[in-house]
C-alpha cells in the first residue's frame, strides 16, 4: 500500500486516492479543429514508461483535489508530488 | 518420560506435562514442546503420505520450511485445520491432531499403490497419459477420480467461530526475526529510544539461540543473556515484542503485514498487525539444505541441524543409531551434539574428498567413523529407515553401486549447506546475487530503509551476527534521530565453516532414482531433468511444468537443490538459470486473519437510505445497487413478485404511488459561472434554462459515449441542484472536479456532494397532487402554476423543501427533496392521507416497469459505456448553438455517425405472453445463421398492457419499424418480436400534465 504526499494534506495512504492518468495532457482549446487522428491521440494514447512517469492524483477521500505525481513505474518511488499551478519538478539522476 | 526424552536439558517446562492424540492414539508431552518434538519424544516418525506417491513420511525440519509433517489439528465444530505444520504448533493440553492424505490409516494406506505404478505419474503426467481411452476418459474417468486422490488435507466444511483482529501500527523500526542478530538490533534501536517492533514466527524469542545453550555473549551462557535481553525489551514501553507472529508481506514503502497467533481461549484467534515502519530490518536466518539423494525421503530422514535442535531444545533424541550424510562443516556439529546426547553414530559420510583436519580429529576423539568422499545410494526401511548404502562419489558425482556397503541406522541426518531466507527482501524489491563464496544468492544492494542483517545476509558467525545486529539498529535509529549509548553484545568468534558448493552436491542426482527435491509435491531430481530434456528451459518452466517449489512450503528446502539440479541438466552455470519470483504470503496465512472482520454483515459496508427502517417494517424486499439496499417491491399476503409488482404499478397507473429515492446522485452547483461550467460539461443547453425550471440532461465522456444522466434544476442564477444515478454519483463527480480543478480553473464555481443531505420521495400517478397538494406550503402546485418541469423551494409538512414537477414514470409526477432526518415524518404522513386516495408505496421493480412502458432509458440498462445520445433517440437534448462540451468533437467522429449503429427500439414479443430474457442476442431468423445485430437491454410484465413489453438495441433499428426479429432464448428456440416504437403508453405523453 502506497504512502503518497496529498500537497495539500501530506502524506496518507493509498486507498484515499484515486489514479487519475497521465498528467500534463491539456485538453485542446478547440476541440472542433482537431482531425480525427489527433483528437484519437488525445483521447487514447499515453506514455507507458518502465521509469519515470508524471501521473495525476485525486485525494477522493481527503481534500478532493487533483494534484500531479512523479512516480517510477518499476520501483513505485515517488520523486515528488507537486500542485497543478507549481513548476514540474525534474526527473532524478539515480 | 518417553523413550526418546532425554532426561535432563532442554526449553521444555518438565513440571507441565501435556497430553494429546494424533489419530486417536493418547500421547504425552511438555509445555514448550512443539508437536514435532512431541512426537518423536514418542517415538512417532511416520506422520503421513505424500502427495502423489503416497510415500509415508516423516518430520524433516524443525521450523516454518517444514514440507512432510502437515496435520489436521481439531479444535472442536468449524475449527478444523488443515495442512497445519507440526513443526510449528505449540503442543497444548488435549490437543487433538490427524495425519492426512492416508486411508484407511498411516501405516496401511492403500494409496501406496500409485507409488508403485510411479512410472506413470511423473512431472507433467497429465498431459501424457489418462488421456484414453476415448476423448472423454480424461474428463470423465480420470480428472475426477485423480483429483479425489489428490491434495493433502480435508477443507474445513463448517464456518468458523472464531475471531480475527486488526491493528494498524507506526513504528519507527520494525525487526523481523528475534535471534541474535535481530535481539541486538531491537536493543540498540530501544535503548536509544526509537519505538521498536520485534516480531518472531516461533513459539518463543531467540531463534538459532534457543538451541546453543553452550554458546556465550556477554560472558553469559547464552539462555541467561536471552532471557536478560527479552527482559530489558519487555520492560520499555515503548517496544512491541511478537512472538507466533510472522511477518509474510513486505509491501511498498515499508508497509510489512504481520500475522500473530494468538489461540485465546476467548476465540480470538489470529491478529493481523498492518505496520508502517521508517525504518525494517530483516533477521530472517537461513534454511538448511537437504540432500538429493535415492530415498531421501524416508521417515527418519532428516535435516542435520533439525536433530541438533530437538535434542538441545526440546530434549528429545530423534534416534538411537545414528548415519550422518554431509557436504557442510555445520553437519559434524550436528553429529557430535546428538553423540553428545548419548546417540550412537553409526557414520558420517562426507561428499568431500578432503574433509577439515579439525573435524575429522574430533570425530575420531569420538569414535564416529568417517567416510570421506562417499555419497548414498539408497536408503532401506518401509515406514521408517532402518540403514543406508553408502558408496564411493564417482567423478560425475554418481554413488558407485559395485562398491556400495550397508550401514544400519535409525536415524539419518542430511546437511547440505544453508540458504538464506531473502524472501520478504525481495518482496520489497531487493535484489539478489550469486556470491559463489557463501555459494547461496545475498543481497546484492542497499535498499532504502531497510537492512538484512545475520544468516540470511551471509553472516552465519553469532559474534558477526550480533556485531552487525547492533549497529543495523543503532543505524536506523539515527536515521530516526535517536542516539543510543547501549554497548553491544559480544561473543567470541567461532571458525568460519565451508562446504561443498550445492552444484557438487547435486552432481549425478538426476540418475538416482525417488531423490526428492520437493518433498511436498512429490518432485524428484529426474523429474527436472525430463522437463528440461522437454524442451523447458526457463527456471519458471520448470517449476511450473514439474510443480516443484509450488506446494504450501513454496519450496524453502527444495528450490536450491533443484535450481542446481536443472543448472547441470541445461548447461548453465547457476546465477544464469536464476530465481523464480518470490511472492507472498512468506507462509500460509488464514483467510480469517485477512477478513479480520469483514465477514457476514460486515463484508461490505451497506449504506441504507432515509426510509429504510420503514421499508422493513412494510415487509419489502431489498435489491443490492450498488452498496445501496434499495426495496425492490413491497409484498402483500400470498403475492410473489409478479403479482405484486402488477399491484404497485396498477396503483400509481390508476391513482398515484410514493417511492423513495433517496439513494440517486445529488450535486449542488454554486458561483458566479455555475451556468457556463454545466453549460461546458453536459450536452443540453444550460446557460439559458431560468430559475425555477429544471431540464432531463445527458453526461457524456470525452469520447463522446453517455456516461450518465440526470436532472439539472436550476433555483438561483447561481445555484444548481443536479441529480445523478445512484450508481453513478462518484463518477459524476469525479469527472466534474476534473474539468473544474484542472480544464475550467478560471471558471468560479464549486461543486457540493449533497446526496446524504436529501431524502427524495418521488409522488407518482393521477392523484399525485391531490395527495401532495394539503402538505405543501409556500407553493401553488396547481396544474398551470407548476408545470411539467418546474423546480421551486417551498415548505412541506412544515419542513423546508426543494420540489421538482419530474417524472420518471410518465404520470403527473413530484419529487419532494427533504433533509434526510425529516423524510420519514413526511413519508408517514403522505402514507396516512393515501390510504384513502389508494395509494400505494412502490419499488424499483415497479418503477423499472413504469418508465420501460414509457421508453425513458436507465443508464446501465439500455447504455453499457457505448451508446451516444443519437443511439438512444435523444440527440435531442443535444444544445443547438453550443460550440463546445465533453463529448461533442468525439461524436463527429465517422464511426459515431454510421447508419447501421443499434438504437433504441421497443420490442414486442408476437406470442403475446412470453418475457424475452435482459441480454438476450437479436437475430435475423429463427434458424440463428448470422451475427447478432442487437440485445435485449430491458424486458418486463406490462401490467397496464397485460402483455410483455422489451426496449433494446438494434443494428438500424430506427429504419425497422414493423420487422420481425428474434431474441436468442438458453433453453429453447429464439422467440419473434415485432419492432415498434420505443413507447408502448400514452406515445404523446399526456398524461405528465395531470
Amino acid at each position: 500500500m502506497l504512502l503518497i504526499r496529498c500537497p495539500w494534506c501530506g502524506e496518507r495512504p493509498e486507498p484515499e486516492f484515486r489514479h487519475a492518468g497521465e498528467a500534463h495532457i491539456a485538453r485542446p482549446a478547440d476541440p472542433a479543429a482537431q482531425s480525427d487522428t489527433d483528437w484519437a491521440a488525445y483521447l487514447y494514447l499515453r506514455g507507458n514508461p518502465r521509469g519515470w512517469h508524471r501521473e495525476r492524483w485525486r485525494h477522493a477521500h481527503g481534500c478532493g483535489r487533483f494534484f500531479n505525481a512523479l512516480r517510477h513505474t518499476g520501483t513505485d518511488r515517488f520523486a515528488a508530488t507537486y500542485r497543478p499551478d507549481e513548476p514540474r519538478p525534474d526527473i532524478p539522476d539515480t | 518420560m518417553t523413550a526418546a526424552r532425554l532426561p535432563d536439558g532442554g526449553r521444555i517446562d518438565r513440571a507441565r506435562p501435556l497430553r494429546f492424540s494424533v489419530d486417536g492414539r493418547a500421547l504425552t508431552g511438555f509445555a514448550g514442546d512443539t508437536l514435532a518434538s512431541a512426537l518423536l519424544a514418542n517415538g512417532v516418525h511416520l506422520v503421513g503420505r505424500s502427495f502423489k506417491y503416497h510415500r509415508p513420511r516423516g518430520i524433516l525440519s524443525a521450523g516454518s520450511e517444514e514440507p512432510n509433517a502437515l496435520v489436521e489439528i481439531d479444535r472442536g465444530p468449524g475449527r478444523r485445520e488443515p495442512n497445519t505444520r507440526a513443526t510449528m504448533v505449540p503442543l497444548t493440553d488435549g490437543l487433538v491432531a490427524r495425519s492426512q492424505n492416508r486411508w484407511p490409516s498411516l501405516r496401511r494406506d492403500l494409496g501406496a499403490w500409485t507409488g508403485l505404478a510411479a512410472p506413470l505419474f511423473p512431472a507433467g503426467f497429465y498431459y501424457k497419459t489418462f488421456l484414453g481411452p476415448g476423448r472423454a476418459a480424461w474428463h470423465r474417468r480420470w480428472e475426477p477420480l485423480l483429483r479425489r486422490m489428490a491434495g493433502l488435507g480435508r477443507a474445513p466444511d463448517a464456518p468458523d467461530p472464531d475471531r480475527y483482529a486488526n491493528r494498524y501500527a507506526h513504528c519507527d523500526l520494525l525487526v523481523v526475526g528475534a535471534g541474535p542478530a535481530g535481539l541486538a538490533a531491537a536493543l540498540a534501536a530501544a535503548e536509544a529510544g526509537a519505538r521498536v517492533i520485534l516480531c518472531d514466527e516461533g513459539g518463543e524469542p531467540g531463534g538459532s539461540l534457543l538451541a546453543a545453550p553452550d554458546a556465550r555473549i556477554d560472558g553469559l551462557p547464552a539462555w541467561d543473556w536471552l532471557a536478560d535481553a527479552l527482559a530489558e525489551l519487555r520492560g520499555n514501553p515503548r517496544v512491541a515484542l511478537l512472538a507466533r507472529t510472522t511477518a509474510f508481506h513486505h509491501g511498498l514503502q515499508n508497509f510489512v503485514a504481520l500475522a500473530e497467533l494468538l489461540d485465546r481461549p476467548d476465540g480470538l484467534r489470529e491478529r493481523l498487525w498492518q505496520v508502517r515502519a521508517r525504518h525494517v530490518i530483516h533477521a530472517t536466518g537461513a534454511i538448511e539444505r537437504p540432500l538429493p539423494f535415492a530415498g531421501n525421503d524416508r521417515p527418519g530422514v532428516m535435516l542435520a541441524d533439525a536433530a541438533r535442535i530437538y535434542a538441545t531444545r526440546y530434549a528429545v533424541l530423534p534416534g538411537r543409531r545414528v548415519a550422518a550424510c554431509v557436504a557442510h562443516d555445520g553437519g559434524y556439529g550436528a553429529a557430535f551434539a546428538l553423540h553428545e546426547a548419548g546417540a550412537g553414530i553409526a557414520a558420517l559420510l562426507d561428499l568431500r574428498p578432503e574433509p577439515p583436519p579439525a573435524l575429522l580429529d574430533e570425530a575420531r576423539q569420538r569414535g564416529i567413523p568417517v567416510l570421506a568422499a562417499h555419497g548414498i545410494a539408497g536408503t532401506r526401511g518401509g515406514l521408517h529407515v532402518t540403514g543406508l548404502r553408502a558408496a564411493p562419489r564417482l567423478p560425475d558425482g554418481r554413488p558407485d553401486p559395485a562398491r556400495a556397503q550397508d550401514i544400519a541406522c535409525d536415524l539419518l541426518l542430511m546437511a547440505g549447506g544453508w540458504t538464506p531466507t531473502l524472501h520478504l527482501f525481495s518482496q520489497a524489491r531487493g535484489r539478489l546475487r550469486w556470491e559463489a563464496a557463501a555459494d547461496a544468492f545475498l543481497p546484492a544492494g542497499p535498499v532504502e530503509a531497510l537492512a538484512p542483517i545475520g544468516a540470511c545476509a551471509g553472516t552465519r558467525d553469532l559474534a558477526a551476527a550480533l556485531d552487525q545486529g547492533f549497529t543495523a539498529g543503532l543505524a536506523a535509529a539515527r536515521a530516526c534521530g535517536f542516539a543510543g549509548t547501549r554497548a553491544a553484545p559480544r561473543a567470541a568468534p567461532a571458525p568460519a565453516q565451508s562446504g561443498l558448493p550445492i552444484a557438487a552436491i547435486a552432481a549425478g542426482a538426476a540418475e538416482a532414482g525417488m531423490a526428492f527435491i520437493d518433498h511436498q509435491n512429490d518432485v524428484t531430481a529426474k523429474d527436472i531433468a525430463l522437463a528440461v530434456r522437454e524442451g523447458f528451459r526457463s527456471i519458471e518452466h520448470v517449476k511450473r511444468y514439474t510443480t516443484a517449489g509450488m506446494a504450501t512450503d513454496q519450496g524453502k528446502t527444495g528450490n536450491m537443490p533443484g535450481l542446481a539440479v536443472a543448472a547441470a541438466a541445461l548447461g548453465h552455470d547457476l546465477p544464469e538459470v536464476g530465481l523464480t519470483t518470490f511472492r507472498p504470503p512468506y507462509t500460509p496465512v488464514s483467510f480469517g486473519t485477512l477478513a479480520g472482520r469483514h465477514r457476514g454483515r460486515d463484508f461490505e459496508p451497506v449504506r441504507t437510505a432515509p426510509l429504510h427502517d420503514w421499508a422493513v417494517a412494510e415487509g419489502a424486499v431489498f435489491e443490492p445497487v450498488g452498496q445501496w439496499q434499495r426495496a425492490r417491491f413491497f409484498p402483500r399476503a400470498g403475492e410473489d413478485m409478479r403479482a405484486a409488482v402488477a399491484r404497485e404499478c396498477r396503483a400509481v397507473r390508476q391513482a398515484a404511488g410514493i417511492f423513495d429515492a433517496s439513494t440517486l446522485g445529488k450535486i449542488e452547483v454554486t458561483g458566479p459561472d455555475a451556468a457556463e461550467f454545466l453549460e461546458r460539461c453536459y450536452v443540453n443547453a444550460v446557460r439559458s434554462l431560468k430559475p425555477g425550471r429544471c431540464r432531463y440532461a445527458l453526461l457524456l465522456r470525452e469520447d463522446g459515449f453517455v456516461l450518465d444522466d440526470g436532472i439539472i434544476a436550476r433555483l438561483a442564477a447561481d445555484r444548481f441542484h443536479l441529480t445523478t444515478t445512484t450508481g453513478g454519483a462518484a463518477r459524476v463527480l469525479h469527472l466534474l472536479e476534473d474539468y473544474r480543478q484542472t480544464e475550467f480553473p478560471e471558471l468560479r464555481c464549486w461543486l457540493t456532494s449533497t446526496t446524504e443531505h436529501w431524502a427524495v420521495i418521488a409522488v407518482q400517478g393521477p392523484r399525485a397532487r391531490d395527495l401532495l397538494g394539503p402538505f405543501v406550503e409556500g407553493l401553488d402546485i396547481g396544474r398551470d402554476a407548476c408545470p411539467h418541469m418546474a423546480a421551486a423551494e417551498c415548505q412541506v409538512c412544515g419542513v423546508p423543501a426543494r420540489l421538482f414537477r419530474v417524472s420518471f414514470t410518465g404520470e403527473l409526477g413530484f419529487e419532494v427533496n427533504l433533509p434526510a432526518g425529516n423524510a420519514a415524518a413526511v413519508w408517514d404522513a403522505l402514507r396516512d392521507a393515501g390510504k384513502a386516495l389508494g395509494i400505494a408505496a412502490y419499488g424499483t421493480e415497479a418503477m423499472h416497469v413504469l418508465r420501460a412502458e414509457k421508453g425513458y432509458v436507465i443508464i446501465g440498462q439500455e447504455t453499457d459505456g457505448t451508446v451516444t445520445p443519437d443511439d438512444l433517440g435523444l440527440g435531442w437534448l443535444i444544445g443547438k448553438a453550443k460550440r463546445d462540451f465533453i463529448g461533442r468533437r468525439s461524436l463527429a467522429r465517422p464511426d459515431m455517425r454510421r447508419p447501421d449503429r443499434r438504437q433504441l427500439v421497443g420490442l414486442a414479443p408476437q406470442d403475446g405472453h412470453s418475457v424475452p430474457e435482459e441480454g438476450a442476442q437479436l437475430i435475423r431468423s429463427i434458424d440463428g445463421a448470422g451475427p447478432a445485430i442487437g440485445h435485449v437491454t430491458s424486458a418486463y410484465w406490462s401490467a397496464a398492457l397485460e402483455r410483455p413489453i422489451a426496449l433494446g438495441l438494434l443494428e438500424r433499428g430506427r429504419d425497422r419499424m414493423g420487422e420481425t426479429v428474434f431474441a436468442t432464448r438458453l433453453e429453447d428456440a429464439p422467440q419473434a418480436l415485432e419492432v415498434v416504437r420505443p413507447v408502448f403508453l400514452d406515445a404523446r405523453g399526456e398524461r405528465l400534465h395531470g
